[in-house]
């Protein structure tokens, strides 16, 4: 019996890597830079970076860590869609050049690394963390399953920024908290056993708030995570609108996907 | 978890090379024990034994008994901090079986026939407490999301190069900004190192790039031991090439292991549990099997299976039910996205191809109960110094630790350690420090920076990581463990000449990666060095000339200490026991045995 692993043609290949190169310290504005690579069809996107840096060029920087798709580090374009460039395999990619860039709307600071302090500064301001201020049982709060499967999807973000760095509406508005400090929102307001949620949809209703969403849907499709972005900002509009907070059903509209 | 729990009575910080978010905990998967007894009768008793037992009993036994005693007051810590685990009907916690936690069998007879029920004396118990498979990120997200509560202090992507140590007391850091290279001094009164581990010093590892052993190097050279790092741990089921792990909650919720003969070879090397024996017999059992030629077709790997249907057939399932995909998929959704993601394999459908992989150091920075740093055989504390996580070595873990206890020992002991780290920095003012603390990192940095290009300085880090995986890996010999003892000294000194090709001071990321290359050769030299010295077999260290375990010789922690440049030097620290007054006869409580599952 062969594995289906064995049986994929790993695709070798030599790839063209166009990547967007910026130093402060030499540079007046970003560059384009192209290498040439060697890659197997199971070599991840990151892999490929690796390489460059590693065989090519050690001036180029960039964030990882984990390389399988849990710690949010990789974010970056690539070939113009945002993704995890630890998460798309060679043999994925459609075409023989491979462009990399820096995640939009957050300044670059070198290569493929932005600031990541405005992201996390909108994360923040949504209170993310939960709020409950009566005193707990000696063992644990009960929650039935349907409440906890309520905010599932939304405890999955690792905070790579892949949405937030994909909405157009961002792009315009840096003020904008973005997809991902909402679906951090989502995740507490949702919870049967949070008591934060009037102040948090008082944040999200604020002119920078859930509003300036278009439904673009790019969040959703930029999602690592497969989170359901898109809907899980809508149904925090819905909640403003509607002000019915109902924590046991999940939505009966689902918007998407 | 322990900046969350000093930052309650004095001021801390973190300092950090990553965003918090990025850390290695994040990527833990299938549970968190505790003895919450949510679905079958448990206690922390039981729990404590298969922690002792499952290290092979190099475990210090009053440390188990406080991680196992309080593991269950932590896990209700994090609920209650709105850690979001997955629930049972009543809305309790949910809990599922992992390897190696076990409880009295209640109808266990010892003279009942061999392989049935009644024959084994322990069965597997669901203990483990889970939010899916993502475990890691819940615990992870939330200890930061309380942190940003409380207004913990965060230097994020701030590199630590050296600790200031002043008459044998930790006052301080330094560290480089990554993103402006600018050198900052921390100066502290009380320090506590919680840089997880060291798994990237093996060519097939589960770690993040990050696990460089950060804190133990520094420790190390400032003339601190380190404590069994001869025990490290493979695990089993790690993608086949790339070491992802794919967790031991696959088996916990009734995954299997075949071979190439399509045999559930377990069967063999631990009759009794079988594929939920405990880390270490699996990996040296996967080793086996390839060795024998049962590979599949012959190759260097087995197949993990958890397709509904095969854990139907072998009833393997956490309560004996049927279960269908759609529960699979629920239990395991990340496992299976990581195999369809790098494998190109839908394990619904299809087995998974793995090897084990280098997952965890059970030694490290040696400490107290309160996450004291000890320097010595007498549990002497080095004042102001903490550590905890991976990073220490409690022991907890003693030659093997069990699935889930590292989530377990970082919560019980990050606690522990934050609590005892703020109370000495409460009842003290600052030391003064001495000039220029800065000067040693500055001077190494300098030479990195001025020195030419020699090599690429991944060549010498392929040379350490594959001379570790073969000849410091799964199985040892004092020919393979000599070789890499020659290997390492010879990589240490074209290390030394090594320059890097970025100058720049800004992400001057390749920089860094040179500088914790340094730390994994440091590390791998000590625990090629501990590894020669045991000469026995025990929990993670197998050594192929010295197959038993030699509990007249052996049965102690090793310390090594750095000794010159290239050289090391062994003491030993007994084992901590438990004793206990039966019928007016002092005996131990946890007596030694043959470690069989």
């Amino acid at each position: 019996m062969l594995s289906q692993a064995e049986l994929i043609d790993p695709q070798a290949r030599t790839l063209t890597v166009r990547i967007k190169r910026y130093n402060p310290e030499v540079d007046e504005k970003p560059h384009w830079e192209e290498y040439k690579v060697e890659a197997d069809g199971h070599d991840r996107v990151l892999d490929v970076i690796q390489k460059v840096k590693w065989e090519q060029d050690d001036t180029l920087s960039l964030r990882r860590s984990c390389a399988h798709g849990v710690c949010g580090s990789d974010a970056m374009r690539i070939n113009g869609s945002n993704g995890l460039a630890c998460k798309i395999l060679v043999k994925n990619l459609r075409s023989d050049t491979l462009t990399l860039e820096p995640i939009l709307g957050l300044p670059v600071l070198k290569d493929l690394i932005v600031d990541m302090k405005p992201f996390f500064d909108h994360y923040k301001s949504v209170m993310p963390f939960l709020v409950n201020d009566e005193q707990p049982p000696t063992a644990e709060r009960l929650q039935s399953p349907a409440e906890r499967a309520r905010f599932d999807e939304s405890t999955k973000c690792i905070l790579c920024a892949c949405c937030t760095t994909a909405c157009p509406p961002f792009w315009g508005d840096r003020k904008y908290v973005g997809p991902a400090a909402i679906v951090n929102a989502h995740r507490f307001i949702f919870d049967s056993r949070d008591r934060g949620a009037a102040e948090r949809l008082e944040i999200l209703n604020d002119a920078e708030g859930v509003w300036r969403c278009r439904t673009v849907f790019n969040c959703t499709s930029a999602c690592p995570r497969d989170i359901k972005v898109t809907q899980t900002i809508s149904e925090v509009k819905r909640l403003l609108m509607t002000g019915n907070i109902d924590l046991d059903t999940a939505p009966s509209v689902v918007i998407g996907n | 978890m322990a900046a969350l729990e000093s930052s309650r009575r004095v001021g801390t910080a973190v300092v950090s090379k990553l965003y918090p978010t990025r850390s290695h905990t994040g990527a833990a998967q299938g549970g968190i024990a505790a003895a919450l007894a949510n679905l079958e009768d448990d206690s922390w008793e039981n729990h404590a034994y298969d922690t002792i037992k499952g290290g092979d009993f190099l475990v210090d036994q009053t440390a188990a008994e406080v991680l196992c005693r309080e593991a269950v007051e932590c896990i209700y810590d994090l609920e209650h901090m709105g850690l979001p685990f997955d629930r049972t009907a009543d809305g309790r916690i949910s809990q599922r079986r992992f390897g190696g936690h076990t409880k009295p069998n209640p109808i266990y007879d010892k003279n009942a026939a061999p392989g049935t029920e009644a024959a084994k004396p322990r069965i597997p118990v669901m203990r483990a407490c889970h939010a899916a498979d993502r475990t890691g990120h819940m615990i992870l997200q939330t200890l930061y999301q309380q942190c940003i509560k409380q207004g913990v202090t965060f230097f994020d992507e701030f590199h630590m190069l050296d600790l200031i140590m002043v008459d044998g007391e930790a006052r301080g850091i330094v560290a480089i900004e990554i993103a402006t290279g600018q050198f900052h001094t921390f100066h502290a009164k009380s320090i506590l190192l919680a840089t997880g581990g060291f798994g990237r010093m093996f060519k097939v590892s589960s770690n993040a790039y990050a696990l460089t052993g950060d804190g133990p190097a520094i420790a190390y050279r400032h003339g601190l031991p380190l404590e069994d790092l001869e025990f490290y741990q493979f695990h089993p089921t790690g993608i086949y090439r790339l070491g992802i792990l794919l967790s031991e909650a696959c088996r916990g919720d009734g995954g299997v292991m075949f071979n190439g003969k399509g045999e559930r070879f377990m069967e063999k090397y631990a009759p009794n549990l079988k594929d939920l024996a405990s880390r270490d017999v699996c990996s040296r059992s996967i080793y086996q099997e390839v060795r024998a030629g049962n590979g599949i077709g012959g190759k260097d790997y087995v197949y993990l299976d958890i397709r509904a249907e095969t854990i139907n057939k072998y009833k393997t399932s956490p309560t004996g039910e049927t279960v269908d995909s759609a529960w699979v998929e629920k239990r395991l959704p990340d496992i299976i996205e990581f195999a369809r993601t790098y494998l190109g394999v839908d394990p619904i459908r299809e087995p998974m191809p793995i090897q084990p992989t280098a997952h965890y150091g059970m030694g490290g920075i040696p400490t107290d109960i309160h996450g004291r740093v000890i320097r010595d055989s007498h549990d002497t504390p080095v004042p102001g110094l903490y550590s905890a996580g991976e990073s220490a070595c409690v022991s907890v873990h003693g030659a093997n630790r069990l699935g889930t206890n590292s989530l377990v020992d970082l919560v019980v002991f990050g606690r522990r350690s934050g609590r005892a780290m703020a109370e000495y920095a409460a009842g003290r003012k600052f030391e003064p420090l001495p000039p220029h603390p800065e000067t040693p990192a500055k001077t190494m940095i300098d030479g990195l920076l001025s020195r030419s290009r020699t090599e690429p300085w991944v060549r010498i880090r392929d040379e350490m990581q594959t001379s570790m995986m073969d000849d410091c890996g799964v199985y040892r010999t004092e020919e393979t463990l000599t070789r890499a003892r020659d290997v390492l000294i010879k990589l240490k000194d074209r290390y030394r000449n090594l320059g890097v090709q970025d100058k720049g001071t800004v992400y001057n990321t390749g920089l860094l990666e040179v500088i914790e290359l340094g730390c994994l050769l440091d590390i791998a030299q000590a625990t090629v060095a501990s590894a020669l010295a045991r000469q026995e077999s025990r929990g993670g260290h197998s050594r192929e000339d010295f197959p038993d375990r030699d509990d007249r010789q052996f049965f102690k922690h090793s310390l090594v200490y750095r000794d010159g440049e290239n050289g090391t030097r062994m003491d030993y620290k007994d084992v901590d026991i438990i004793t206990v007054e039966k019928d007016g006869r002092v005996t131990t409580k946890y007596p030694l045995e043959v470690r069989k599952y």
